[in-house]
């Protein structure tokens, strides 16, 4: 539950009459990122236009499919439903900073390897959902799965195999957790 | 889609955001999850002048029983009462709720302040806090005050909430022994709008006879509806196949659904007391121990 305080970037405080723009700070994938934005604007865009994080998606812009999942302090939430402003001192992982050094996640190969996916669109949200299952509950069930990617929608594969995918990426980050020297 | 201009306010804290919600005199608008507010304002549904964006108001999410209450504040995320234990065990209406809200993403974002003062009779805490016969903590120009959620809703997105006041914390009277509660809700496909839903709370004696009795209904009325018929009925009786069929008739009766693509009026009505019935025999099975 977030209760602490957060320092809230000066162009954005009550002191200002708002204006145009506020200046906003914001962690993303680790790289502290100042800029101006207008309050309208929508997290997605932020990203995806300002950032040229185009690897988070724009579906429905409904806040149905969630396609533009992003963590936000760590959990998933739909980023065409959040503005660039409210996340200003706080830390975004896009699908972009799920590889590590060249390597894939976890997650990422199992999407490869059990075939998560067919046109791809969902994919990206899908693994950010994923991957914030996995760290809340490394062995889900297939229930726990599904119930988990609710809020994802796939037109394509009927989630088979994105249920099988996330439960394999469990598996290896399991295993790489338990090998020795092996990084969690 | 992006929403017109409004000018933004992240306030720190209670007053300050009332002093702001008064300063544009009716014209701002609360942004606590958004997730209600920011499609409405894609949709130009909502153009508020500005939005007062309460996450940055600290300890105004939590969860706790104290002084006779279950008190909840406004931020407090509608996932925050799924992963609950308290409310597992001795307020299961909220965790049932909580599960049937959207989706677990719109549930990182989603306040329980905003499901409770967005007054979209699709809601699903509304009718969970008429059962449970909750007061709702406001703020405004003049100070707190306190409104029993029976008298909270007016019509659908109006409340008895002012345009300069804030909700602040919702508090529901603390769990009794022998008390059970359930809700229950049927929708078109996972995480929609209900297509009818029912909040059930009931305090047994050692007798298994009903002390007190609380129904409300989500999704069948232009605003939350309150089965106070249904649930009077039902006080000092052992609940019998005789008594929920009669809870359900009045609560059908109390019903007042509009058609549309969720379904036709007498389809809405005979859900809310299928789903009536439901809840009750959760709720009593809740209250002598069971799950």
């Amino acid at each position: 539950m977030a209760t602490s305080a957060r320092p809230v970037a000066p162009a954005a405080s009550l002191t200002s009459a708002g204006g145009p723009t506020s200046r906003i700070q914001v962690t993303v994938n680790g790289r502290s990122v100042v800029a101006e934005v207008e309050p309208r604007t929508l997290l997605v865009h932020f990203l995806r236009e300002v950032l040229g994080l185009t690897g988070t998606h724009i579906g429905c812009d409904t806040s149905h499919c969630g396609a533009c999942t992003v963590h936000l302090d760590g959990k998933p939430v739909k980023s065409c439903t959040v503005l660039a402003v409210q996340v200003s001192g706080r830390e975004v992982r896009t699908v972009e900073g799920l590889e590590v050094d060249g390597k894939l996640s976890p997650v990422q190969e199992a999407f490869v390897e059990a075939h998560g996916l067919q046109c791809g669109f969902c994919t990206p949200g899908m693994m950010m959902t994923a991957t914030a299952l996995l760290a809340r509950n490394p062995n889900p069930t297939d229930a726990e799965t599904r119930d988990a990617i609710r809020g994802n929608l796939c037109r394509c594969t009927g989630y088979v195999n994105i249920v099988k995918a996330i439960q394999l990426a469990g598996k290896k980050m399991q295993s790489a957790s338990s090998a020795p020297g092996g990084k969690p | 889609m992006i929403p017109p201009q409004f000018e933004y306010y992240a306030p720190s804290s209670v007053d300050e955001a009332v002093a702001l919600l008064r300063r544009f005199d009716g014209e701002a608008k609360v942004l606590a999850g958004g997730h209600s507010l920011i499609p409405l304002m894609k949709l130009r549904l909502a153009e508020p002048k500005a939005l007062v964006d309460i996450n940055r108001i600290p300890n105004l999410a939590y969860l706790r029983e104290e002084d006779g209450y279950l008190r909840i504040g406004a931020t407090t995320r509608t996932g925050d009462l799924l992963d609950s234990a308290l409310l597992r065990k001795s307020y299961p209406i909220l965790t049932d709720a909580a599960q049937e809200i959207a989706d677990p993403l719109v549930r990182n974002l989603g306040t329980v302040g905003g499901n409770v003062c967005h007054g979209d009779p699709g809601n699903d805490l509304p009718a969970c806090i008429l059962a449970l016969g909750a007061v709702l903590a406001v703020t405004g120009p003049t100070g707190p005050r306190e409104i029993p959620a029976a008298e909270f809703y007016r019509d659908t997105f109006v409340t008895a909430l002012e345009p300069t006041e804030i909700l602040t914390e919702v508090r529901i009277p603390k769990a009794r022994s022998h008390q059970g509660n359930a809700y229950q809700k049927i929708e078109k496909r996972v995480g929609d709008f209900a297509i009818a839903g029912a909040a059930a709370n009931l305090v047994v004696d050692g007798a298994g006879r009903i002390e007190t009795a609380g129904l409300a209904l989500t999704g069948v009325g232009p605003t939350v509806v309150p089965a106070t018929a249904a649930a009077a009925a039902l006080v000092g009786e052992v609940l019998s196949e005789t008594h929920l069929a009669n809870a359900a008739r009045l609560a059908e009766a109390a019903t007042d659904p509009s058609g549309d693509l969720r379904g036709p009026v007498a389809y809405k009505r005979a859900m809310a007391g299928v789903l009536v019935r439901r809840a009750l025999e959760r709720a009593l099975a809740r209250a002598k121990g069971g799950s």
